[in-house]
């Protein structure tokens, strides 16, 4: 294990509000300002099948949040309506608030085009644009209509740089994205993210198709980007939670196979002294 | 020494029994089966070709590269010129693909990506339907109905509005390029869509994740990701339904108007190379006329053959600007 390299927030006055479980953060929930992201009783419906109960939870500012948990216990599902990804589904059905800013974003009337220029996703496979790499991080300012040539090469070096990748392609930026290695392509996406300049950052397995060097990359990538952005982040690999976040919320599935969310603390205190017995055998590798 | 051991052992010695046993298994009379239908395909294109080449001897001696620019097709004193057939075909079937090329990307779109779940089938197995019918009951229609209710009146719409541009110069003619065009337009658009709509589903939806992930409207998805993504794809629709479009007969000889005509105006009757085939075969009496038929015949197959490189060349080259496959 690796707890050692975990980071201890470092505003303690967050941490301690934070240390009682899910229970006791409920309670207070309106002394807890620094949410970036709030998600109040969510269900979530594939048609008649609930695949979200009840999920309740709130994503600090400026630190990285893991949602962990057996497979199809939800998480994917969950991380997709911070976003309004969720719109995709055909037959879907969200019910609760998800708050952006206090603001909740799970209404008809908001405008969802704004909602994911400000949460940016990562997904689980690298997907470039079968345009050059340059084409693939000036993508999202052109829709802001960034023309200017001077500006877009800015954004392009700043955004490349702040996903750790220019150095190994500065030379290479009019070459399609889709010559790079997969986890070149995956920091790809992740500039290309940075480059809109979101204010929070979800990624879904972001290294589940990646090899351990390149998912090494990501992970130091996530931790500078921990600075400027709010990050949510799905895994299977509990070691990464471990090593990467600074909370950690476990899922699982109840027995009519709808996700529940049963335990959100503080990484160290999950891995180390989970309250809950499933949390228990989860992280410590007994099942999932 | 296990029983599988045994058996490969004796197989191996025994040549025959190898032979037997691949003959049995079908892997050489398969092999043999695909290799003689893929050649069918090369030899009767070659054949055809051939023929055609062939059996015109008599205008080519006569006329040779005069018979693509002759604007006058006279069996009595057998002049003949290919010109006004070629232009007909050409404006007919490009024109038919400037209206049609939108509305079945369009309807493909639909279909893929805006279309709720319970019309997809339907739309598309009308789409489908539209391709099964004979095109001799599209040329009764168009000649019956098309013609007088929609064409003629749009037709003399046009000649009011924007008379004053060529190609609506008038008199108005209800059988004219104009109709051919208008019905070519409609009886290409089931290659189009279903085409086009097998190009956008195979898009893999990381794609449009993607794009609506960094905030991009449906619009802009379409605009900027997926028509790009599958523009490959897209062209050869487009080509197919030029290939259909040039070749059309019975559909377009009932409502062309079968004139010669090079006037620039659409709503002037006009002449297809496939259309004059259709005429005047029967007719045709002298050797003359009958080779000069199938030197037409020829040009035509020329013309959809080198569509089709030119087309190939484009698919080609776009193809390889937008790699599709992704390594990771």
């Amino acid at each position: 294990m690796t707890q050692n390299q975990i980071k201890v927030p470092e505003a303690p006055s967050i941490g301690a509000m934070l240390k009682t479980s899910i229970v006791g953060l409920q309670a207070n929930n309106d002394q807890v300002n620094s949410f970036k992201v709030q998600v109040k009783n969510l269900n979530f419906y594939y048609g008649s099948f609930r695949a979200l109960a009840d999920i309740s939870l709130g994503f600090p500012e400026n630190q990285i949040t893991a949602i962990i948990g057996p497979s199809g216990c939800g998480k994917s599902t969950l991380i997709r309506t911070l976003n309004r990804m969720s719109d995709l589904v055909p037959r879907a059905r969200v019910e609760g608030q998800v708050l952006l800013d206090n603001e909740n974003i799970n209404t008809s009337d908001v405008d969802v085009v704004n909602i994911r220029r400000r949460v940016g996703m990562v997904f689980q496979r690298p997907n470039p644009f079968p345009k050059s790499i340059y084409d693939n991080v000036t993508y999202g300012p052109r829709l802001l209509g960034v023309r200017n040539k001077k500006v877009l090469d800015e954004i392009v070096e700043k955004s490349l740089r702040g996903a750790a990748l220019w150095d190994e392609v500065k030379d290479k930026l009019h070459e399609s994205g889709l010559a790079l290695s997969g986890g070149q392509q995956q920091r790809l996406c992740i500039a290309r993210m940075v480059a809109v300049e979101p204010e929070v950052v979800l990624m879904d397995e972001p290294c589940s198709a990646l090899d351990p060097v390149a998912t090494i990359k990501i992970e130091d990538l996530m931790r500078t980007l921990r600075n400027n952005y709010t990050i949510v982040i799905v895994t299977h690999n509990m070691q990464q939670a471990a090593r990467v976040s600074d909370y950690t919320a476990m899922m699982m599935m109840r027995p009519d196979r709808a996700g529940e969310m049963i335990e959100f603390n503080q990484t160290r205190t999950i891995f180390t002294n989970p309250h809950d017995k499933c949390t228990e055998d989860y992280v410590t590798g007994r099942f999932g | 020494m296990s029983v599988i051991t045994a058996i490969k052992l004796k197989k191996r010695t025994s040549r025959w029994s190898e032979l037997v046993r691949r003959l049995e298994h079908g892997d050489v009379i398969f092999r043999l089966l695909t290799l003689a239908a893929g050649m069918l395909v090369i030899l009767a294109a070659i054949g055809i070709g051939f023929e055609l080449w062939q059996n015109s001897a008599r205008p080519r001696a006569e006329f040779g590269f005069d018979f693509l620019v002759g604007t006058n097709w006279d069996p009595v004193i057998e002049d003949f010129g290919a010109l006004p057939f070629l232009y007909g075909t050409l404006q007919t079937s490009l024109f038919s693909l400037l209206i049609a090329v939108p509305i079945g990307l369009g309807i493909a779109i639909f279909l893929t990506e805006l279309a709720p779940d319970w019309l997809l089938q339907p739309v598309g197995f009308v789409v489908e339907l539209l391709a099964a019918v004979p095109s001799v009951i599209f040329g009764l229609w168009g000649l019956f109905v098309f013609v007088p209710v929609v064409v003629k009146p749009f037709a003399q719409f046009l000649n009011g509005t924007l008379g004053w541009l060529p190609i609506f110069e008038g008199p108005v003619f209800g059988p004219s390029r104009l109709a051919a065009t208008l019905i070519l337009s409609i009886m290409v658009l089931p290659t189009l869509v279903a085409i086009s709509r097998d190009v956008f589903l195979a898009i893999p939806p990381s794609q449009r994740e993607g794009a609506l992930g960094l905030g991009a409207t449906r619009w802009e998805m379409i605009t900027q990701n997926l028509i790009p993504y599958g523009l490959s794809g897209i062209l050869g629709a487009v080509i197919l339904a030029l290939g259909r479009a040039m070749g059309e007969t019975i559909a377009v000889t009932m409502v062309i108007g079968n004139n010669l005509d090079l006037s620039a105006s659409l709503l002037h009757p006009g002449y297809t190379m496939a259309s004059l085939i259709a005429n005047e075969f029967t007719e045709a009496t002298t050797d003359m006329y009958r080779e000069a038929l199938i030197l037409i015949g020829f040009v035509l197959f020329g013309l959809t053959l080198l569509v089709n490189i030119i087309a190939r060349l484009l698919v080609w080259r776009v193809a390889r600007r937008i790699p599709t496959e992704s390594r990771a």
